[in-house]
C-alpha cells in the first residue's frame, strides 16, 4: 500500500513538473511582449536586442501610440473596434436565423442548400479576393471605403457558419415546437420567444467567435484598405511594422500596440471562455 | 437562386432525365387544362394571380419579368454578348487621350451574372406556371384562395424559411458564389500581369494553364507545384497529428488525479487561442530570428558558436513552424479534450487496472479507441483545415526561404494556400491563382468528403456506447 501511495507522490510530483515547464513555455512570449513593451525607447532604441528584461523602463512606446502626429494606431484601433462590433451583430443574427431555419424548418432544397454550402465552403476564401475587391471598388468601399467594405464581405458570407449553431438547435427538443404550435404560435413567434432566449451559450459562443474574427483579419484587409492607411486595421498597420525594412525602429511598438490589442480581447475571451469551450466541444463532437 | 438547380442536382443521372421530363410535362398539360388566366401567364407573369385576386404573388412575379426586360438590354446583353470572345476592341492612346475599349474583366463577370440572371428567370417562370396550376385546382376544387393578408403572414410562419434565409442566400450568392464561378473561369484564360483589364484584353486559352501546371519540362511549374503540394500534405498531416497527441497528453496531465490548480493550467494555455495571432505568431517569428531571443541567449550563455538559421535554412524553417504550431494549436485540443476524457466511463479503467494494466495498456486500449471514434470528424476539420492555415505560415515565414528551383517565387514553406496569395497578390499572375485555387479545393475535397465517408464514427453512429 505504501509503495503505491510513494508512486502516487512521484508521478505528481513528475505532472507537476511538467505542467511547470509547460507553463513557461507557453506564457514565455507573452511575458517578453509585455516587457519589450515598457522598454526605454530614448535609451536602448526601438529594435530588437537579445535579452528579454529591459534596463530601463519607461512608457515611451505607449506614449508614441497615443500620439496623433506620429502616428494613426489611434485610427486603426477604432477602425478594428467598429468592424468587429458591426460583424458582430449582424453575424450573430445572421448565423441564428440560418440554424434556425436548416434545423427546424422542412423545405424543399434544404438538404441541397447544405450540400452546396459544403462544397462551397470547401473552396479557398483567396480565391475570390480579386473579385470581391472588384465588386467592392464598383460601390466604392475599398481603400477610403475600407471599413464599411469589410464589413459588409465578412457578413455576406457568414450563413455558411452555421454548422456549431445548427448542432445546438438540434439538442431542443421538437417537442416544444409542437406544443407551441399546437397552442397557435407561428414559426416566428416560437424562433423569437421560445429558441432565442434558451440559445445563450450559443449566441455567446457566435458573437465571441465573430468578434475575434477581424482582430486577426490580415490577408483580405491588407488588400482592401491597400495604401490607405487610415483604413487599416491594427493587423495591417501593425504587421507592416514589423515587415518593413525599418522595423528595428517599430519592434518595441510593435510590442506595445500587441499589448494593447490583446488586453480587450484576452479579457473578453477569459471572462466568456466557459461558452466558448462548450461551443468548441460541442462542434467537435458533432463534426 | 441555388435552390433552382436543387431538383436537377440532388437526383442522379438517371433520374434528371425523367424530372426533367415530367416538368415539361406538367407545363404542358398547365398550358392544355388552364384557362385564358393561365394561358395568358406564360406571357405575362404572374397575371393569372393577380385576375385572382393574389396580387401579391401576381405582382412580385410581374415585376421579376420587368426588372428582367429592363436588365437584359439595358446592362446584361452588352457583356453576354461578347462573353465567347473577352472583348475585342483594345484600348488605345489617341493622342493624349486614352480610349477604352472592352473591358475584358467586366464582360466575364457581368456575363456570368447575365447568365445567373436568365436561369432566375427560367425558375421563376416555371414557379409562375406552378402557381397557377395550383389556384385553379384549388378553385376547381371549390376552395377559396388565401388572402392577401394570409400569404403575407405565411412568410413568418409556414414560409419562414423564405424570409430567415432570403438575405443569407443573395449574401452568400452575390459574394461567394459568383466570385468563386468567375474565378473558375478565369482559370481558362490568360488573364495575367501581361493582360490586366482595362488596358489589355484577356481571352479564353483552354487547358493551357492546367497544361501547364503539370508540364516538367522548360517554364512548366509541374516540378514546383508536386514540392509544394508534397509539402502541404506533409505540414498538415504533422500539424494535425503533433497536436492532436501533445494536446491529448497534456490534457490527462491536468485531468490526473491529484493534481491541484486545475483550472489555473487550463487558463495559461486559452491565453494563445485568447491573444488574436498575428500579435503571438509575429513576437514567436522574431523570438527565433537570427538575431532575436532565442539566438540570442544561446550564444550568450554559449551553447552555440553561429546563430541558427530557424527561418532561413529550408529544412529547419519547416521543422520550427510545425514546433511553433504545436504551441498554437495543443489549447484547442486541450480544451476538447479534457471534458471527453471526462466522459469516459471511469469503471472501464478500474476493471483494467485490477486486471493488472499499466497505464500505456489503459492508454492504449481504452482512452486512445475512445477518443478517435469521439474526434475522428473533428480531426478530419484539423486535417483540412491545417492543409489551408494560412496564418501560422505566412506570419511566421511568409512561405520562405525562397528557393532558386522552384518556379513562380514559391518558398520552401509555401503551402499551396500561400503559394495562391502571393501570386495574386504579389504577382498579378491570376491565371495561374485560379489553378491552383481548384487544385486546393480538390485536395481539401477529396480529404473532406472521401475520408469523411470512411470514418468509424460516421460508418456507425451508434458504436462505442
Amino acid at each position: 500500500m505504501k509503495s503505491y501511495k510513494t508512486k502516487r507522490t512521484v508521478g505528481n510530483v513528475i505532472a507537476y513538473i511538467l505542467l511547470i515547464i509547460i507553463s513557461i513555455i507557453w506564457l514565455f512570449p507573452f511575458v517578453g511582449l509585455v516587457l519589450q513593451s515598457f522598454r526605454s525607447y530614448a535609451t536602448e532604441y526601438g529594435g530588437m536586442v537579445d535579452y528579454i528584461i529591459p534596463h530601463h523602463f519607461s512608457l515611451d512606446n505607449y506614449t508614441f501610440l497615443f500620439s496623433k502626429a506620429d502616428t494613426n494606431f489611434l485610427i486603426w484601433y477604432k477602425n478594428t473596434l467598429t468592424i468587429s462590433a458591426f460583424v458582430t451583430v449582424f453575424q450573430t443574427l445572421i448565423v441564428l436565423c440560418v440554424s434556425y431555419a436548416l434545423s427546424r424548418m422542412r423545405f424543399k432544397g434544404r438538404t441541397f442548400l447544405m450540400k452546396f454550402w459544403l462544397i462551397l465552403g470547401l473552396f479557398p476564401g483567396f480565391l475570390t479576393m480579386i473579385c470581391l475587391y472588384f465588386l467592392l471598388k464598383m460601390f466604392g468601399l475599398t481603400q477610403a471605403g475600407a471599413i464599411p467594405g469589410l464589413i459588409l464581405v465578412s457578413v455576406a458570407s457568414c450563413g455558411m457558419g452555421y454548422y456549431v449553431c445548427k448542432g445546438y438547435f438540434d439538442t431542443i427538443p421538437k417537442a416544444l415546437d409542437e406544443a407551441a404550435r399546437i397552442d397557435g404560435a407561428t414559426r416566428a413567434r416560437i424562433f423569437l420567444t421560445m429558441i432565442i432566449p434558451m440559445s445563450k451559450p450559443i449566441i455567446i459562443y457566435t458573437a465571441l467567435v465573430a468578434f475575434m474574427g477581424p482582430w486577426c483579419d490580415y490577408v483580405f484587409a491588407s488588400y482592401v484598405a491597400f495604401g490607405h492607411d487610415t483604413s487599416y486595421n491594427v493587423a495591417v498597420g501593425m504587421t507592416r511594422w514589423v515587415w518593413t525594412n525599418d522595423y528595428q525602429g517599430y519592434f518595441t511598438r510593435f510590442c506595445a500596440g500587441g499589448v494593447l490589442v490583446a488586453i480587450p480581447v484576452t479579457l473578453l475571451f477569459m471572462f466568456l471562455q466557459k461558452y466558448y469551450v462548450e461551443g468548441v466541444t460541442g462542434g467537435a463532437v458533432k463534426g | 437562386m441555388a435552390r433552382s438547380g436543387g431538383k436537377k442536382k440532388k437526383s442522379g443521372s438517371s433520374d434528371f432525365g425523367k424530372a426533367l421530363g415530367n416538368i415539361f410535362k406538367e407545363i404542358g398539360v398547365t398550358f392544355v387544362e388552364g384557362d385564358i388566366k393561365t394561358k395568358l401567364s406564360y406571357i405575362i407573369m404572374g397575371l393569372g394571380p393577380i385576375l385572382r385576386g393574389q396580387v401579391l404573388i401576381g405582382v412580385l412575379l410581374l415585376l421579376m419579368e420587368v426588372l428582367f426586360i429592363w436588365y437584359m438590354p439595358a446592362f446584361g446583353w452588352q457583356y453576354l454578348s461578347k462573353i465567347t470572345t473577352l472583348g475585342t476592341v483594345e484600348t488605345q492612346k489617341v493622342g493624349r487621350k486614352t480610349v477604352y475599349g472592352d473591358n475584358s474583366f467586366l464582360i466575364l463577370l457581368f456575363g456570368i451574372l447575365s447568365i445567373f440572371v436568365i436561369l432566375a428567370l427560367i425558375f421563376m417562370w416555371y414557379v409562375n406556371i406552378r402557381e397557377n396550376r395550383k389556384e385553379e385546382l384549388l378553385l376547381k376544387a371549390g376552395k377559396k384562395l388565401p388572402s392577401n393578408k394570409e400569404v403575407f403572414l405565411s412568410l413568418f410562419d409556414k414560409n419562414f424559411d423564405k424570409t430567415l434565409l432570403a438575405l443569407p442566400v443573395t449574401g452568400i450568392f452575390v459574394f461567394t458564389v459568383l466570385p468563386i464561378v468567375f474565378m473558375i473561369c478565369i482559370a481558362f484564360t490568360n488573364y495575367d500581369k501581361n493582360h490586366q483589364s482595362p488596358t489589355n484584353l484577356f481571352t479564353w486559352v483552354g487547358l493551357e494553364n492546367f497544361k501547364n501546371l503539370v508540364s516538367f519540362s522548360g517554364a512548366g511549374i509541374g516540378p514546383t507545384f508536386l514540392l509544394v503540394l508534397f509539402w502541404t500534405l506533409v505540414w498538415a498531416f504533422f500539424a494535425t497529428f503533433t497536436n492532436y497527441f501533445l494536446g491529448m497528453a497534456v490534457a490527462m496531465l491536468i485531468n490526473k488525479k491529484g493534481i491541484k490548480f486545475k483550472k489555473l493550467w487550463r487558463t495559461i494555455l486559452v491565453m494563445t487561442i485568447a491573444v488574436p495571432q498575428f500579435v503571438s505568431l509575429l513576437y514567436v517569428m522574431k523570438m527565433f530570428a537570427n538575431d532575436g531571443l532565442i539566438n540570442g541567449y544561446l550564444l550568450k550563455w554559449g551553447l552555440i558558436k553561429n546563430y541558427i538559421p530557424f527561418w532561413t535554412d529550408p529544412i529547419l524553417a519547416r521543422i520550427t513552424v510545425i514546433v511553433v504550431n504545436i504551441w498554437i494549436g495543443i489549447p484547442y485540443m486541450v480544451l476538447i479534450a479534457t471534458g471527453l476524457l471526462m466522459n469516459i466511463p471511469e469503471d472501464l479503467y478500474e476493471s483494467a487496472r485490477i486486471d493488472g494494466a499499466n497505464a500505456w495498456q489503459m492508454f492504449k486500449s481504452i482512452t486512445l479507441p475512445y477518443m478517435l471514434f469521439v474526434t475522428g470528424p473533428f480531426l478530419l476539420t484539423q486535417f483540412t483545415g491545417n492543409l489551408n492555415n494560412f496564418n501560422v505560415i505566412y506570419l511566421l515565414t511568409q512561405g520562405k526561404p525562397q528557393s532558386v528551383n522552384l518556379a513562380e517565387k514559391a518558398g520552401n514553406t509555401d503551402l499551396l494556400l500561400t503559394w495562391l496569395y502571393k501570386m495574386t497578390v504579389n504577382d498579378t499572375n491570376y491565371r495561374m491563382a485560379a489553378v491552383i485555387g481548384i487544385m486546393v479545393f480538390i485536395v481539401t475535397a477529396i480529404f473532406a468528403l472521401g475520408v469523411y465517408n470512411l470514418l468509424p464514427s460516421v460508418r456507425d453512429e451508434e458504436g462505442f456506447q
